[in-house]
């Protein structure tokens, strides 16, 4: 192979890309080995409790001899599931609202911006709080509190998209054509706002995700009985200072890769959808 | 048929100064009218108007004495300046061309737009031929009139003889009016009938 | 003594672009091909040719300001020492002037005076040639938002010539200006080269070239097909050379008005050899070879017609 033709397969598009899908893998591979776990594996076992990691435990296990990798496992595929959920509702949410308020202006725009400011204004953390108290906690409680918190970004960038191809030349000329609007957002609008929404979306993941279990933590979230990074890690708070530090790392590491990872494949699409990235 | 503007005045809103006054022609059918003068008389802008891109702040655009339809095909179609801004960077050439209507081969033929253009992407296509397409797709059997907005000024002198020598030819068939708007007198009095300078009959008063 | 006139030559400037082509597939995309040109002092030359046919990567590459993913060969010389980037960097600004095509090249958050003065000159002086471009007093202490285009446009070129530049490289200086003002631009780029500074100027308008340049290069498909006195174009297309040319002074408004078929063939499907064979009258075998620059009837042409 001469050196050219490496170069050729190993430009940055094609690195680009395998990280993103080295990224996509690890996550998928990992909420669908949770989802079709043994619960046994996970299951309480008093003889075995507070065992530092070693080959048979790689995580060690917590005060009811539950295994903690297993746990790991189990609770980051639950953490997704309810991340993926609240990004997918709140990014409609997001794309509803910036398209309406930038196709028909005047006081739908104006509302849909108050609402954004509204919701930017307030401390995230305790919106999250009181949407998910007072929705009874739990599950729903937090994939809705999660949902209805993390729009407002993405509406403001889909606004600002629509806004910009709204005055295109292009987009003008189709209406002088004869284009109905709907005609013109499906055609026209749509595709050029698909990217940098798909971008924000999986960019939403990891708030998503990060926000569930730290609402979970604080006791506002997710039931105790259920495996989740945000109980492992307010549990592991009791024993920390007893030295049994693996309560906290593992799952603590677990959380912080799976968060960074979509970070990753977010900024690396971001640099393969960037028109200008044809020059690079 | 007739396209009219009468006692047109614009002006973005009520802070900022008027871009034009008072303005009044008449293009009849198949007539081919330039309008010249120099950046800042509102040649743009009047453009837009006549082709009901906006609406004057009193006055009025009428077609056949009637206003123009604000939803539909309008019969008074505009070319750009810049024909890379005016096409859908995300589309194929055949897709952009065929939007409002589908022309046919010997439409096609005469423009000189080739068939195996139809599957490329507008970037890759140079500015002239870009343009080509641009006026195929505007020349629908219901357009009766073409604004023409400093359509050549950014294409090669071969390419605007090419350009204009094939709208010649597609107005004189069709009795289309043409409105030229244009910088370069020598091109004003090639192409057209009647060249108006903008200057003197725009009342407004300039101000350094 | 013709080597020491000599400020800028460029000797088969090839400018190429490392692009991806669809999905992971990357390419070179050849935009200026073999061009040869020479900018003697006391001269101004236009280049003339399309938009977008690659123009302005010309000043660019002169004056190293292309993008990483560009690929240069070929000799650059100024005053016959080759102009590699740390010569640039030590002339540009003072020894050579450059006019961008954009207004944007303005810093947006420095004042205007302090962009003009830059690092060699005195208030004095810009306060001097804000006068001579009729921009008012107080137009120094604005930012570059609250002009307008115009003003801008004269912000530039008074920042170009403050330095009395050896060479001043102009893209498109003119579009936005008034006509008083574009002639007073022109007229001052006039002086200059009388004083013995060097102007090339990148123009698509070609009836401004023929009324200020002393020489016009015709660029077209990503090289300079033909450079010839301003009075050949002036007179017609029998005094011109190549087939191109000719052509071009014939599609003028103000001549036959008669076009050309064809097109600019497209960077990266270029033809071998002569770039312009396929619309050409003349074509024959030779032009399927490379075709080089000579001197023809004292100027320069890329034709192997020519006579």
């Amino acid at each position: 192979m001469t050196k050219r033709e490496w170069n050729l397969s190993w430009n940055r598009r094609t690195k680009v890309a395998l990280l993103a899908g080295i990224a996509t893998l690890y996550l998928v591979g990992i909420f669908i080995w949770g989802l079709c776990l043994d619960p046994a594996l996970y299951g309480v076992n008093y003889s075995e409790k507070l065992i530092a990691p070693c080959t048979e435990h790689w995580f060690g296990t917590d005060f009811m001899g539950r295994d903690m990798f297993y746990r790991c496992i189990k609770g980051l595929s639950n953490s997704l599931i309810v991340g993926v959920l609240a990004a997918g509702v709140s990014s409609i949410l997001a794309l509803v609202l910036g398209i309406t308020a930038a196709i028909f202006g005047g006081w739908i725009d104006k509302f849909v911006n108050v609402c954004v400011d509204l919701c930017m204004g307030l401390p995230h953390l305790v919106l999250l709080i009181l949407i998910s108290f007072m929705l009874g906690k739990g599950t729903r409680g937090v994939t809705i509190a999660v949902a209805l918190t993390h729009w407002p970004g993405l509406t403001r960038i889909v606004r600002a998209e629509v806004m910009q191809v709204r005055s295109a030349q292009y987009v003008q000329a189709a209406y002088k054509m004869g284009k109905t609007k709907v005609q013109v957002a499906v055609t026209h609008i749509m595709p050029h706002v698909l990217p940098s929404y798909l971008i924000g979306l999986i960019l939403l993941f990891p708030h998503a995700i990060m926000h569930e279990a730290s609402i979970t933590f604080l006791g506002f979230g997710l039931p105790k009985e259920m495996p989740a990074i945000g109980v492992i890690l307010s549990e592991a708070m009791n024993h920390i200072a007893m030295g049994k530090w693996w309560l906290a790392l593992f799952p603590g590491m677990m959380l912080l890769i799976a968060v960074l990872l979509f970070d990753v494949i977010g900024e690396q699409l971001k640099k393969l959808w960037n028109p200008t990235s044809g020059n690079e | 048929m007739q396209l009219k503007a009468e006692n047109v005045c614009f002006r973005y809103n009520e802070k900022t100064p008027w871009i034009l006054k008072d303005v009044s022609l008449t293009i009849e059918e198949g007539e081919r009218v330039a309008i010249v003068g120099p950046s800042g008389y509102g040649k743009s802008t009047l453009a837009r108007l006549l082709a009901g891109y906006k609406r004057p702040s009193s006055g009025s655009i009428l077609l056949d004495e009637k206003h123009l339809p604000m939803q539909g095909y309008n019969p008074v179609q505009m070319i750009y300046q810049h024909p890379e801004l005016a096409v859908n960077p995300r589309w194929k050439m055949g897709q952009i061309l065929n939007e409002a209507w589908h022309p046919d081969r010997e439409l096609l033929i005469e423009m000189g737009i080739e068939e195996s253009w139809m599957t490329r992407w507008p970037q890759e296509l140079s500015g002239g031929e870009l343009q080509r397409f641009c006026i195929a797709r505007a020349l629908g059997p219901e357009t009766k009139y073409l604004i023409c907005d400093e359509i050549t000024t950014m294409l090669d002198v071969i390419t605007q003889a090419q350009i204009w020598n094939l709208l010649l030819d597609v107005s004189k068939k069709r009795k289309l009016g043409l409105l030229v708007i244009t910088h370069n007198i020598a091109l004003a009095n090639k192409v057209c009938t009647r060249v108006i300078d903008l200057p003197k009959i725009n009342r407004i008063d300039r101000i350094k | 003594m013709k080597e020491s006139q000599c400020i800028l030559s460029v000797e088969d400037l090839v400018v190429a672009f490392n692009m991806y082509e669809k999905g992971f597939k990357k390419k070179d995309l050849e935009v200026i091909h073999k061009l040869s040109l020479e900018v003697n002092r006391g001269e101004i030359i236009a280049v003339v040719g399309s938009s977008g046919s690659g123009k302005s990567l010309l000043a660019h590459a002169v004056l190293n300001l292309l993008p990483k993913n560009a690929k240069v060969s070929g000799n650059i010389s100024y005053k016959g020492k080759t102009l590699d980037a740390k010569v640039c960097d030590k002339i540009l600004g003072r020894e050579i002037a450059f006019i961008p095509q954009s207004v944007d090249y303005l810093d947006p958050l420095m004042k205007v005076e302090k962009q003009v003065r830059g690092i060699f000159s005195t208030k004095e002086r810009v306060h001097q040639f804000f006068n001579r471009y009729g921009l008012g007093e107080d137009t120094g202490q604005k930012y570059p938002f609250q002009l307008s285009g115009g003003m801008a446009r004269r912000v530039l070129i008074s920042s170009a010539v403050i330095q009395n530049p050896e060479l001043i490289i102009a893209d498109e200086p003119t579009p936005g200006l008034n006509i008083e003002m574009a002639m007073e631009t022109l007229n001052h780029f006039r002086e200059l080269a009388d004083a013995g500074t060097a102007v090339l100027m990148i123009t698509h308008d070609i009836d401004l070239a023929l009324q200020v340049a002393d020489r016009i290069a015709v660029f077209y498909a990503g090289t300079i097909v033909e450079s010839a006195p301003t009075a050949d174009f002036l007179a017609g297309k029998e005094a011109l050379r190549h087939p191109y040319s000719k052509a071009f002074i014939e599609a003028l408004p103000q001549n036959e008005f008669k076009p050309l078929a064809g097109t600019q063939p497209y960077a990266g499907n270029l033809p071998t050899g002569c770039l312009f064979a396929d619309r050409c009258a003349h074509r024959s075998e030779n032009c399927i070879k490379d075709v080089a620059m000579r001197t023809v009837r004292g100027g320069d042409v890329r034709c192997t017609h020519a006579t």
